[in-house]
């Protein structure tokens, strides 16, 4: 019969090699984010910091010569039970002018509840010139049980942005994040 | 049933052991099948479990047919149409195509190196006898409350974590015995071919079948592991409140697609390079010529092997990616197209002006290199990507992948039957009945699959249980071929039961007139320990020399 030795190293390096081909895939949930994040690679990363918060330059004329239309989208994540939709579905803002617009929010529901709005925008070459002065989606929005709110959004779009972009869509989706399911969890 | 018939085929070799006959009573029988760490029995317990679940997964399969047949939804509801879908390839991947091969494996690499048998024999029965409780906990899933799974194999999340019936765990569980099955054989199958090969087998006199092997263990050991990982995250996604794949919760559904392709495209390597391995033997032999250009043949499964690994990409251009990254993937993917270029060539090479015959092996080979090469073309279409944003989730993609499967894998695996059933029994099979299997089902392959690719042009989506009118014709076409299909692989399990149980001519050790290699230097049936004594160097020399010509030849 042959030796055992060898079989039982390669037994070993083919043991250890699966395993840790099984740990790539648990190591890949932090390095799938830091890589997208880094490399902007995956535009479906939830990141609020894709959309630029730089400060507007209050001697910025606007560029009256064009318009642009500005779409809202909204969207309720896993059916939540919330009324959430913009006041105007689109506007008309010349690039370089501030513009204010609302947001209809009602909790629905017969408890309190926190929610973050994650936004995400079309097309992406329009991310780098869309600025956001103020968001409802910077923080998250606590509402007690049946009460609603108007969230204001205010923002420019640059004059910077490219010409043949005539609409610019802006979706929200709504994901409840009331502390309540961390503490279920935590129970289980 | 065939209890009988086992009793039979015992006369013929005398030193076979006590559980090759139920003559010897039940209980040996069972003990015998069960305990055995003899590499030609697990060889033929892989072999059965296969043609079982081809059966299984080919009835699902016509039973989705039946469903497409005409439009309107006839006989099953929505929801159980989604459930046959997903289990029928679960069942072809997990059930058919790769025990298949891991059975030939197991029976034809230690022959082939002059080994006595695998090196880890306790294992591998271990390897074995886990798969059958994977494929019952499978089966039970199906009667769950709820439904079985219906996300399509490919268990997207959240098809399969927020969505997915209570049976999803048990599927779960499944795939992780399979997992473990084969990553356990595939370490056997290294340290086989690492540390038993005969004195004089050095690396590049190792015949094609064994070098595909070496490089699919590879790729087993380094895929499924992210299997078992990924469908691991989804059970914890289901039960522990961990949000990997859940974008409320900080996860991302496309991370899981990501990770499961990373599997699944070196998986569809791992289907079909063993099967370039079996045709490398198959030409040769009834070309009456030597392997035109193994070394380049090595190098392009290993090429072929590497490649995978970085590809996963293409099956996922409309998931949301960067440009830059679906030009990448596009540009890899397509060079697939080289390594595979040159294996169709050298055979093509090998059969170039040969003595050929064809034989049902043959004709399967040749079958396997034309269909092959179609669904190879296919594939390139969809490397496109804006190709691809019309073509995905169409029928343009179930043709592609059928015509690989089944027209590449299943094919090699009917080829590889045929041409070593001699060997492993001692007889030849029914040579009539063979090619009237080959000839059926090549049309029945074509005929089913091949309008689905005009299907798919026009815009018909995969995964519907009913569909608008104007593909009526296509797929009723379709399911003629599909049930011509099914229904030929009765006739290669008459032949083939029939061949086992002792009916036929008798072989001789060399089976084919241009059989090279050192598997033919035994008796025909093999003694059930081959190669005690590591076969004579002259031999090997000789046998090797004839079996490949080589472009770098120092001799």
């Amino acid at each position: 019969m042959p030796e055992k030795k060898p079989h039982r190293k390669i037994f070993i390096i083919g043991g250890v090699v699966a395993t840790l081909m099984f740990g790539f895939c648990f190591a890949m949930v932090p390095l799938y984010s830091m890589i997208c994040k880094a490399t902007g690679i995956n535009t479906s990363v939830p990141s609020s910091e894709l959309v630029t918060k730089t400060p507007v330059d209050a001697n910025m004329k606007a560029d009256l010569s064009r318009e642009v239309t500005v779409q809202f989208v909204t969207v309720n994540n896993m059916g939540l039970p919330w009324d959430f939709y913009p006041q105007v579905k689109s506007v008309r803002v010349h690039p370089g002018e501030n513009v204010k617009v609302f947001f209809h929010a009602k909790n629905a529901t017969e408890k309190d509840m926190t929610v973050q709005a994650i936004p995400s925008m079309t097309p992406t070459e329009s991310l780098s010139h869309f600025h956001k002065i103020e968001c409802f989606c910077f923080t998250q929005q606590a509402l007690k049980a049946g009460e609603s709110k108007e969230m204001p959004l205010i923002f420019n779009v640059d004059k910077a942005l490219p010409k043949n972009i005539g609409v610019i869509t802006l979706a929200y989706t709504l994901f409840d994040s009331t502390p309540k399911v961390t503490k279920e969890v935590k129970k289980g | 049933m065939t209890h009988e018939h086992l009793a039979h085929g015992d006369s013929h070799h005398h030193e076979s052991p006590q559980h090759h006959s139920i003559k010897n009573g039940f209980l040996p029988w069972v003990k015998g099948w069960l305990f055995t760490t003899n590499h030609k029995d697990i060889g033929t317990l892989y072999l059965m479990l296969s043609l079982l679940m081809l059966f299984y997964g080919g009835g699902m399969a016509l039973l989705i047919r039946l469903q497409l047949f005409q439009p309107g939804a006839h006989f099953f509801d929505p929801n159980f149409y989604n459930v046959l879908v997903t289990v029928h390839g679960l069942v072809m991947v997990f059930g058919v195509i790769m025990p298949a091969f891991v059975g030939l494996a197991n029976w034809m690499v230690p022959m082939m190196i002059g080994a006595p048998d695998m090196a880890l024999p306790r294992l591998n029965n271990w390897s074995f006898w886990i798969l059958p409780f994977a494929f019952t906990l499978l089966t039970i899933s199906l009667f769950i409350p709820g439904g079985g799974p219906n996300f399509g194999w490919t268990m997207y999340a959240p098809l399969s974590t927020l969505y997915g019936p209570p049976s999803t765990d048990y599927l779960i569980v499944a795939i992780h015995l399979m997992g473990i099955s084969s990553v356990l054989g595939a370490i056997n199958i290294i340290a086989t071919i690492t540390n038993l090969r005969a004195p004089g087998m050095n690396w590049m006199k190792m015949p094609l079948f064994v070098w595909a092997w070496f490089i699919t263990a590879f790729l087993l050991i380094g895929a499924m592991p992210v299997l078992a990982g990924v469908v691991t995250m989804v059970l914890f996604d289901r039960h522990f409140g961990t949000t990997f794949f859940n974008a409320a919760g900080g996860g991302d559904p496309v991370m899981y697609q990501h990770l499961f392709w990373f599997f699944g495209h070196p998986e569809v390597y791992i289907m079909i390079l063993p099967a370039f391995g079996i045709i490398s033997e198959v030409i040769p032999t009834f070309a009456r010529k030597r392997l035109f250009g193994y070394e380049f043949m090595v190098g392009a499964v290993a090429a072929i092997a590497i490649l995978s690994y970085v590809v996963w990409g293409h099956h996922m251009f409309t998931a949301g990616m960067a440009v830059g990254t679906q030009l990448y993937f596009m540009y890899i993917t397509m060079l697939i197209a080289v390594p595979t270029g040159i294996k169709v060539f050298n055979w093509v090479g090998t059969m170039w002006r040969g003595s050929m015959t064809f034989e049902t092996p043959m004709l399967f080979a040749i079958a396997f290199v034309i269909l092959f090469s179609i669904g190879g073309f296919s594939g390139l279409m969809l490397a496109i990507v804006p190709a691809d944003y019309q073509y995905q989730d169409t029928y343009f993609v179930v043709a592609h992948f059928h015509y690989v499967l089944v027209a590449g894998a299943l094919l090699s695996i009917f080829c590889a039957v045929y041409y070593w059933l001699p060997k492993w029994t001692g007889r030849y099979y029914n040579e009539t009945l063979g090619k009237w299997h080959f000839w059926l089902t090549l049309i029945g392959i074509n005929l089913t699959f091949f309008p689905m690719h005009f299907l798919g042009l026009a815009g018909m989506p995969r995964r519907i249980t009913d569909y608008a009118l104007q593909y009526a014709e296509f797929n009723a076409v379709c399911t003629i071929g599909a049930f011509l299909l099914g229904f030929s692989q009765l006739l290669f399990l008459y032949n083939l039961m029939t061949t086992i149980f002792g009916k036929g001519k008798k072989a001789n050790d060399r089976v084919w007139e241009g059989s090279h290699g050192l598997e033919w230097t035994l008796s025909s049936p093999p003694p059930y320990h081959s190669f005690n004594t590591p076969p004579n160097m002259a031999t090997l020399e000789g046998e090797m020399d004839h079996k490949f010509e080589k472009v770098l030849d120092h001799h």
